[in-house]
């Protein structure tokens, strides 16, 4: 049975040392009974309590850490298999897939490609987290030569993919201090592989034709002394992925199951074509996987993709929010319109969408209202003349404009005899209550060209 | 090693919900599509019987709709001039269902009429045995004309009805009463205020076996992750017996999808963004994918892409 916090905390040292990260031993007991920490974080825990909070300290799924030159990916410890219970922490790693049969050419310019990928999301700077390198010619030297390459191009962490332990070793010798993933171990390579991981020590991925096979290896390749594992569940249908991606997570986490409590990875592009990669991809985002190694570098395919991993991992409870600022669309002018809305991301981009959709000019000012929308910043007080006139005047926007036009949403048009009198000057107007009216109230009462 | 997977027991199901009329049903629809029934998670057939494949409806209006991404235009050409072969071209296309959005105004700019309406909804179900869905203009008062007269004209097809919501649903509710359709009931993202306009439209008198639910939906990036939990609360709850919630779910990716930017727009944007057709194919794809996977029952969606790619990925769903 896994122990409270208060049980956890009786076999900590007490000292509040805060070696672990944590304020005090109390703090970092309540962590480890929520799962969301390692008992190793603290250097000072004795033997005997160790042994004793073995069991109950271990995440039901463990956490994994790729490392490369300085870059690291952390997958797995979830807590939840609804991201409304809670929330989903780690985000799964993008890898890019190379082979060792592309010449080094290739493969450079590949990895430059990858590398150079970012795309910008409410002011995050999204990107690929590693690459994958598959040995094709199951030459040591070869795949050996293909590592080095890479690793020239990139300090991402990295996947080696063979299932020849030496060819696996060849790889390795070239990422000392680094912690990448072995793929695969199975039921006929296990052992050499798992003194591999254990030597380098590296990461490595397990995979069998069952969940009964992968339980047994994981146990096995645990006994040899290997802790962070990787499962590879096959079942290439995306039926097949979801349903045993879901018994994973419900074994790990409600019966803590603990052979079987580690991240998946999965391989969408394997037999299917760019679209077909996108869309497994996109559900193995939305359904429990750790690792997602790519095949088709298609930024089409990467934006979505890229963004929607970092919409599902969203906290649910502290939405986005957008910067509190000045958002110029469509290049306005001095004469065009200021609208003025609430930093709740929703609200910003159904405003910016209609705005910038229509082709309308405006400069839209984002008002910090704690990440709440129009109706209810204004109930909880968050949204009022006087948070207007705060953001009016660190934006400085009265100098940009020449005609001082400023334009409230239609659901607080009570407020506009108090921003009057707080703006002396400006000539107040209420908008539309919802964005999408928004492009026609510009054209007839603002008289906007477009 | 032996593993004890484990089942979760669900003590509720999702209603069973038949779209479109045949001739022996009262209506001219060559098949009818039946969506819900789930007794267990989304395709968790492990677990319990999941009897209806999630279905895609394809979104046509009754004229070209000006204010369409050019994309769209290029894939529908000159079916997009008369909503009969559009609807021919959707269900060559590989659509379940047709959604007829009625414009607010005719190609004239004057507001639509209902005998234009009435004329559309005819000529598609003249020209299509799918059965249909009727999005009015979103303006409550049009909607109400329109719809009434579609319903009237169309009487006993079993359409559904779109949109009912808390601000006005009275007057489709009762047509639907009257002419044997169905309804479509939006709610703004929240598990309480779905539930309440289902109580709303019951108490009217409708039967829950003729309501849809939506609960609205972002696409990615612009809020797909809060349609996305709702979805899967609403689900749950449905399962766990909660009987204003066991509704089918369906939401509308396409329309989302397609007025966002990154669909929209195909140059002067990032070149991070890549080939603008497989950009907004992959936003509706992958929003819709999503959605299907926290539990919507009908997805309407505007690219024949789409429709394809879609329904390749429900059917490998629904593989046992």
């Amino acid at each position: 049975m896994p122990l409270t916090g208060i049980q956890i905390y009786k076999l900590l040292p007490q000292t509040n040392c805060k070696d672990c990260g944590y304020p005090t031993c109390l703090a970092f007991a309540m962590k480890l009974a929520a799962k969301q920490a390692e008992l190793s974080a603290c250097p000072h825990v004795t033997e005997t309590s160790k042994a004793q909070l073995a069991e109950s300290a271990a995440p039901p799924m463990r956490l994994v850490t790729l490392k490369g030159r300085g870059a690291e990916v952390k997958v797995g410890n979830e807590t939840v298999l609804f991201r409304h219970d809670k929330t989903f922490y780690n985000q799964p790693g993008f890898f890019m897939l190379v082979k060792d049969a592309e010449s080094a050419g290739e493969i450079q310019a590949k990895v430059a490609q990858a590398e150079a990928y970012k795309v910008s999301y409410v002011g995050k700077e999204l990107a690929l987290d590693g690459y994958a390198i598959e040995s094709v010619s199951g030459s040591p030297e070869a795949f050996a030569a293909a590592v080095q390459t890479v690793r020239q191009a990139s300090k991402r962490p990295l996947i080696l993919i063979s299932r020849s332990a030496a060819v696996l070793a060849a790889g390795l010798k070239h990422l000392p201090g680094e912690c990448p993933l072995l793929y695969a171990a199975g039921a006929d390579n296990w052992e050499a592989l798992a003194d591999l991981a254990k030597q380098h020590p590296a990461a490595l991925a397990v995979t069998g034709d069952s969940l009964e096979a992968l339980a047994d290896l994981t146990q096995k390749i645990k006994g040899r002394g290997v802790e962070d594992m990787v499962l590879d569940l096959g079942g290439e249908k995306m039926g097949a992925w979801l349903t045993r991606a879901t018994q994973l997570r419900r074994l790990a986490l409600k019966k803590n199951f603990r052979p079987l409590g580690y991240p998946l990875i999965a391989f969408p592009g394997k037999g299917r074509d760019a679209a077909g990669e996108t869309m497994l991809a996109a559900q193995a985002i939305d359904k429990y996987a750790g690792f997602i190694v790519l095949e088709h570098f298609a930024p089409a395919s990467l934006y979505p993709l890229l963004v929607l991993r970092q919409n599902i991992y969203t906290d649910p409870q502290k939405p986005i929010q957008m910067q509190p600022g000045l958002y110029p669309i469509n290049d306005p002018r001095p004469d065009d319109p200021v609208l003025v809305t609430t930093n709740f991301s929703i609200t910003y981009f159904s405003v910016a969408n209609e705005v910038e959709g229509s082709g309308n000019r405006a400069w839209l000012l984002v008002c910090d209202s704690e990440g709440m929308s129009v109706l209810t910043a204004w109930a909880a007080g968050k949204f009022d003349a006087d948070r207007i006139a705060k953001i009016i005047k660190e934006t400085g926007i009265s100098e940009k404009v020449t005609r001082k036009r400023l334009v409230l949403p239609g659901h607080v048009a009570v407020l506009s005899g108090d921003v009057e009198d707080k703006l002396p000057g400006w000539e107040i107007r209420v908008g539309p209550r919802e964005a999408v009216d928004i492009p026609s109230y510009m054209k007839q009462a603002l008289g906007n060209p477009a | 090693m032996p593993v004890e997977i484990p089942v979760e027991k669900w003590s509720g199901a999702v209603r069973k919900i038949t779209l479109g009329a045949t001739a022996a049903e009262g209506g001219t629809r060559r098949q009818a599509v039946t969506v819900g029934g789930e007794k267990a998670l989304p395709f968790m057939q492990f677990e319990g019987e999941i009897p209806c494949r999630p279905v895609v409806a394809v979104e046509i209006k009754d004229h070209r709709p000006a204010d369409w991404s050019a994309l769209l235009h290029e894939a529908w050409g000159d079916a997009m001039d008369d909503p009969a072969a559009w609807a021919k071209a959707a269900e060559a296309a590989g659509a379940d269902l047709i959604a007829l959005s009625l414009s607010p105004t005719g190609l004239d700019g004057q507001p639509t009429t209902p005998a234009a309406a009435v004329s559309a909804v005819k000529a598609v179900l003249a020209a299509t045995g799918l059965p249909l869905i009727v999005y009015g203009p979103d303006q409550p008062e049009l909607d109400n004309e329109l719809l009434v007269a579609v319903a009237e004209a169309a009487q006993g097809e079993r359409l559904v009805l779109g949109i009912c919501e808390d601000k006005n649903y009275r007057t489709i509710v009762a047509t639907a009463i009257a002419n044997g359709h169905l309804v479509t009931a939006r709610s703004p993202m929240d598990v309480n205020l779905a539930k309440q306009l289902n109580i709303l439209i019951t108490d009217m008198g409708l039967p829950l076996e003729r309501i849809l639910m939506d609960p609205t939906t972002g696409v990615i990036g612009y809020g797909i992750e809060y349609g996305f939990s709702v979805m899967e609360r609403l689900r749950l709850a449905a399962l766990q017996g909660d009987a204003m919630t066991q509704l089918p779910l369906i939401v509308t990716p396409g329309f989302e999808a397609w007025k966002i930017k990154e669909a929209k727009v195909g140059s002067g944007v990032p070149a991070a963004w890549g080939d603008w057709k497989e950009r907004a194919v992959n936003w509706e794809s992958l929003t819709a994918l999503s959605l299907i996977e926290a539990g919507a029952d009908v997805i309407v969606v505007r690219h024949p892409e789409s429709i394809k790619r879609v329904k390749n990925a429900i059917d490998e769903l629904m593989e046992k």
